[in-house]
């Protein structure tokens, strides 16, 4: 990867910067089991990283998600669950 | 016959500045710069230079609109003082981080409190580590001629990177002095039109000072600093090219006065240097071997050059109108960093002068010489009132 003077990048630069590997201790896990498809949890996500076409269709992008567990406190059917970023058996 | 016009300093360094056709210009007026912000502001108005004066409401935004009118690809000029350089300090350093080539001029004035608008060089020193080339300059000709090479110097492409012409306030802008202005045709066979290596275009779409996380960001400053040890070369080069085109010489780093083969050197930035130079003169008439090297290009700080130059001196002797409270004055931090564990070992004294304006007289620069013979002096105060009740200190 090259650093250019003034660290200019184009268009989408931003976008290669994979942030979700600040994440420490935990992500959400989308049961897709009651999921009313209500688009909550993609609206209030801080990193807009959450998408859905319909009921048990919403995951998160990891690649960006911080792990603070707004989506699955904001899930009016707790279908969101935060588990252990090494996984459920982490 | 004299070549030049008596000119206020203020109006030829404006002047200098529309020579150099910057396409934006903005700035805030502050004591004791407004001089210069008011004669550029009646050149753009008069139609005497195409370029947009942007009005703002304050120093941080006049340094945001340079920044951005750079990033797009254009010549900008700014100039400040004291607080106001102070509050667009966040700019400065976003500036030289994104490698945009911004001239300025810095009117040397002290900082608050208590509130004082006459001259020493704290302010711009502080912005000594922001990645901008600061160079200092003794008179109203050698400010306009530094500004100038400043334009050629930070828009090399080898160096691409922010430039302060420091010059001291009331001393020399508010002064008239005969100051020779080359012509448009001489400034332009001399400063090419800036040629950006990047820019904001819609047709080509970037982003600059994009974020650097811990994996990244320590090589932009790496980046910074190497290239600003490669400054020094292209700021000797633009002076030489100075010479020849103007057929005036431009001392490049540094100019020493006397010095070669001088026991006791001293070093001090800008103005003081006039009347250290008569007192040089007057001891030498007098059998002692002094000299004066002034500096003028104290960022990047031309280390080797220096060592060079004083390693034959027994006593080098800092004069600085600058203070790191609680610390020592910063030339003479560096200066003593030049010579740690080299095998010439000059005894180096730093002393702090005219503060705030307070008058730097022959018989302080004579006693502080010869104080600087016998002793090391660390951030010796010149000039105090002896017959002041200072509470806490002596009262
Ligand atoms: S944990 Fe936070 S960042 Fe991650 S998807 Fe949920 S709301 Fe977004
Ligand atoms: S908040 Fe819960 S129910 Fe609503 S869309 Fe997200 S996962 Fe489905």
């Amino acid at each position: 990867m090259k650093i250019t003077l003034g660290t200019v990048t184009h268009p989408g630069g931003s976008r290669v910067n994979k942030t979700g590997s600040w994440r420490t201790a935990s992500k959400p896990r989308f049961n897709h089991q009651a999921c009313v498809a209500c688009d909550v949890c993609a609206l209030v996500c801080p990193e807009g990283c959450i998408f859905g076409t319909g009921q048990n269709t919403y995951y998160a992008n990891e690649d960006y998600c911080k792990g603070c567990g707004i989506c699955a406190e904001v899930c009016p059917v707790h279908d969101i669950e935060m588990i252990p970023e090494a996984g459920e058996d982490g | 016959m004299v070549k030049g016009r008596m000119l206020q300093g203020a109006r030829a360094m404006a002047e200098m500045c529309a020579l150099c056709r910057p396409k934006v210009i903005s700035a805030y007026p502050i004591t004791p710069q407004t001089l210069i912000v008011e004669e550029l502001s009646q050149i753009v108005a008069d139609g005497d230079l195409e370029a947009e004066f942007i009005n703002v409401e304050g120093e941080h935004s006049a340094a945001s609109v340079v920044l951005g009118a750079a990033a797009v690809g254009v010549r900008v000029f700014t100039c400040s003082s004291s607080q106001g350089l102070l509050l667009m300090s966040e700019v400065i350093f976003n500036i030289a981080g994104m490698r945009l080539p911004v001239v300025m001029i810095c009117v040397n004035r002290s900082v608050s409190a208590p509130l004082n608008i006459w001259n020493d060089q704290q302010d711009s020193i502080i912005m000594r580590d922001s990645g901008w080339i600061q160079l200092y300059a003794e008179n109203n000709q050698e400010t306009c001629d530094l500004l100038l090479q400043a334009h050629k110097i930070a828009e090399d492409h080898r160096v691409m990177l922010p430039a302060m012409v420091c010059c001291d306030g009331y001393v020399l802008p508010h002064a008239y002095e005969i100051v020779d202005l080359p012509s448009q045709a001489e400034v332009d066979a001399f400063l090419p039109s800036y040629d950006p290596i990047y820019k904001l275009d819609i047709d080509n779409p970037t982003t600059m000072g994009a974020f650097a996380d811990p994996e990244k960001y320590m090589e932009t400053r790496y980046m910074i600093q190497e290239t600003m040890k490669k400054s020094l070369s292209v700021i000797e080069e633009v002076a030489r090219d100075f010479g020849s085109s103007f057929g005036r010489s431009s001392y490049g780093l540094f100019e020493k006065y006397r010095v070669d083969d001088a026991s006791t050197v001293v070093v001090a930035l800008g103005s003081m240097a006039g009347t250290i130079k008569d007192v040089v003169d007057e001891l030498r008439d007098q059998g002692e071997k002094v000299g004066i090297l002034r500096l003028i290009c104290y960022r990047p700080f031309p280390k080797e050059a220096l060592y060079e130059a004083l390693s034959a001196a027994e006593n080098i002797v800092i004069m600085e109108k600058d203070i790191s409270l609680g610390g020592s004055g910063a030339v003479a931090t560096d200066m003593r960093a030049v010579f740690y564990g080299r095998e010439a070992c000059p005894r180096i004294s730093g002393f702090i002068l005219g503060l705030g304006g307070r008058d730097i007289t022959v018989d302080d620069i004579k006693t502080t010489i010869s104080k600087a013979q016998h002793q090391v002096a660390d951030a010796d105060f010149v000039g105090l009132k002896e017959d002041l009740e200072l509470e806490g200190i002596n009262g």
